[in-house]
């Protein structure tokens, strides 16, 4: 267990609090990310998950309280500096770019991989051509990985759903990242996809050492591969720890079948 | 060579050349386009503000390729105000609000320009002269235009050095991911904001280019914010995406509505170039709502 060992903590999220108006999303939030482990957020429908995971990528900018990533404390930053950090993420509602054939969408995510300059890949000369034909090799080696081979030059938004959900976590692997955050990566799929996509991630955890922020609503997945669990209910943490002792947390079963008043 | 063969031969070449024209034009659409999936209203208004600031700094008395140097330069800072004051505000909303921001940008530029220096007729004279060219009159009986030339030359450089820069590669890959979805743009580390700057930039160099060689031919005022017009059939005939597209679908109206001036005009009664070009789109929208080269939008149901 990743918990086990010497630990170090990639993230700290420090009593976060984000609202919309009168709508408070999250209340008073914290909790660390260790790095190399899995993590899950779970919570009922509307229970902030998703606004959780736009903070920490840059989305949202939190009301109050602060993050801390490698060590280094902000309040907020802009998506595209999440993802320069080594942040990826995959989104609840399917977000690729759906003209573009699957090879594209993956090598979009090689985005921040590439160093010769705007001009030089304007042109598409010299370096940037060499440079292309590496990306390329990279990105081949995640579609064999994703057991996707037979959709690489298919447009995107022609393929059923699970697997457009396939090609969007490989978007986000392509760019390397040190944190993967993941919003419901098994929303809609059948029993055998589900597995699938638990064995990419255990895989992706194990192989590249990658850091993993898990979303889902759905209990049972993700006791399976989880190394710790928090639960949010209403915007409010209200459990925290193994799967095992999240399971048996009363105020979670409450939380999820509901109690009387 | 026949007269009439040579006079045939002469209307095509003009219509071919005043298209190329219409292809400068619409390019600067399919360069927002391409990364915004907005259809920029605003574009007729930006070729008039380029044209009147270069004109009234020619008109002060300053060197010529100074005077463009300047007006290129306030193009492309327009272009940063623009995405700092009315895009950056509006990042992951859909297309249309977008959309009702540029019809809203149109009046104000067009305000702005008239406001700044004034609603005159200007005449420009870029320099290069509007005679026949001799050596081909002489030989084959044809004329044509050295004006018309030079323009298309001029257009051509332009067009494909935009074709290249933008189509190819990382960047041609960026523009795409941006139109298609801003909040994952980002999130793979596009830097949204830098690219729209630099391609509203292209559309302003494009513009002023434009409003230069259009104000030669029909003086600086505001009816140049009109040729913007002129570029939505081209548009529609080679794709709103498609720089390869703006290219062929402006020769090709340029050399039909030319062709059907000459030729069917007098047949119908004449006056049908204003419209002709209309109507070959709408026939084009019928068979092929995509354009020769657009992208096919696929939806699942």
């Amino acid at each position: 267990m990743a918990t086990e060992h010497q630990s170090e903590t990639l993230l700290k999220v420090d009593a976060i609090s984000l609202s919309f108006g009168g709508v408070h999303a999250l209340v008073d939030v914290s909790f660390d990310i260790q790095k190399g482990e899995i993590f899950s957020i779970i919570g009922p429908n509307g229970a902030g998950k998703s606004s959780m995971l736009n903070v920490i990528n840059g989305v949202y900018q939190p009301t109050q309280g602060t993050i801390t990533y490698k060590g280094e404390v902000r309040q907020g930053m802009r998506p595209h500096e999440a993802a320069v950090q080594g942040i990826a993420r995959t989104f609840q509602n399917v977000a690729l770019f759906k003209g573009m054939n699957t090879i594209d969408n993956l090598m979009t995510g090689r985005n921040l991989k590439m160093k010769s300059n705007l001009l030089m890949q304007g042109f598409y000369w010299g370096p940037a051509q060499n440079e292309e034909i590496v990306h390329r090799q990279a990105v081949e080696n995640i579609i064999d990985f994703l057991e996707i081979q037979s959709i690489r030059k298919t447009p995107v938004g022609r393929l059923p759903y699970g697997l457009q959900k396939r090609v969007e976590l490989g978007r986000a692997l392509a760019a390397e990242p040190t944190l993967l955050l993941l919003d419901e990566p098994m929303a809609g799929m059948n029993l055998e996809e589900k597995e699938n996509t638990c064995r990419f991630i255990l895989d992706v955890n194990e192989e590249l050492g990658t850091t993993i922020v898990l979303i889902e609503h759905d209990m049972s997945v993700v006791m399976d591969i989880s190394d710790r669990v928090i639960v949010l209910d209403y915007g409010r943490k209200i459990s925290e720890g193994a799967p095992d002792t999240v399971r048996n947390d009363q105020k979670v079963i409450d939380a999820y079948l509901g109690v009387a008043h | 060579m026949p007269v009439e063969l040579a006079f045939a031969i002469e209307v095509l070449i003009a219509g071919l050349l005043s298209g190329v024209m219409y292809s400068l034009v619409a390019l600067g659409f399919v360069l927002i386009f391409k990364a915004s999936g907005v259809f920029n209203f605003a574009q007729g208004a930006m070729v008039l503000f380029a044209a009147l600031t270069f004109v009234r700094i020619l008109e002060m008395g300053v060197n010529f390729w100074l005077a463009i140097a300047i007006a290129l330069a306030v193009m492309i800072l327009l272009a940063v105000i623009i995405e700092r004051v009315m895009l950056r505000p509006l990042v992951a909303q859909p297309v249309i609000i977008l959309f009702m921001a540029t019809i809203g940008l149109n009046y104000f530029l067009e305000g702005l320009a008239q406001g700044i220096w004034d609603s005159q007729v200007h005449g420009l004279d870029i320099g290069i002269p509007d005679v026949p060219w001799m050596s081909i009159l002489e030989s084959t009986n044809i004329l044509i235009s050295l004006f018309d030339v030079w323009t298309a030359v001029i257009c051509g450089v332009l067009v494909l050095f935009l074709a290249f820069f933008f189509q190819k590669g990382r960047i041609g890959r960026a523009l795409r991911a941006v139109a298609d979805d801003n909040q994952a743009a980002m999130s793979v580390g596009i830097p949204l904001q830098l690219i729209w700057a630099i391609v509203w930039a292209a559309a302003g160099m494009v513009a002023l280019v434009a409003g230069a060689i259009w104000g030669q031919r029909l003086g600086v005022q505001f009816s140049i914010s009109l040729v913007a017009l002129k570029a939505l059939p081209v548009l529609i005939l080679g794709g709103f995406n498609s720089i390869a597209g703006a290219i062929i679908g402006g020769l090709i109206i340029g050399a039909s509505e030319k062709l059907a001036e000459v030729y069917l005009g007098p047949i119908i009664g004449g006056g049908i170039e204003s419209w002709a070009a209309y109507f070959i789109a709408m026939l084009f929208l019928i068979v092929r709502p995509q354009g020769l080269f657009g992208e096919k939008i696929i939806e699942r149901v």
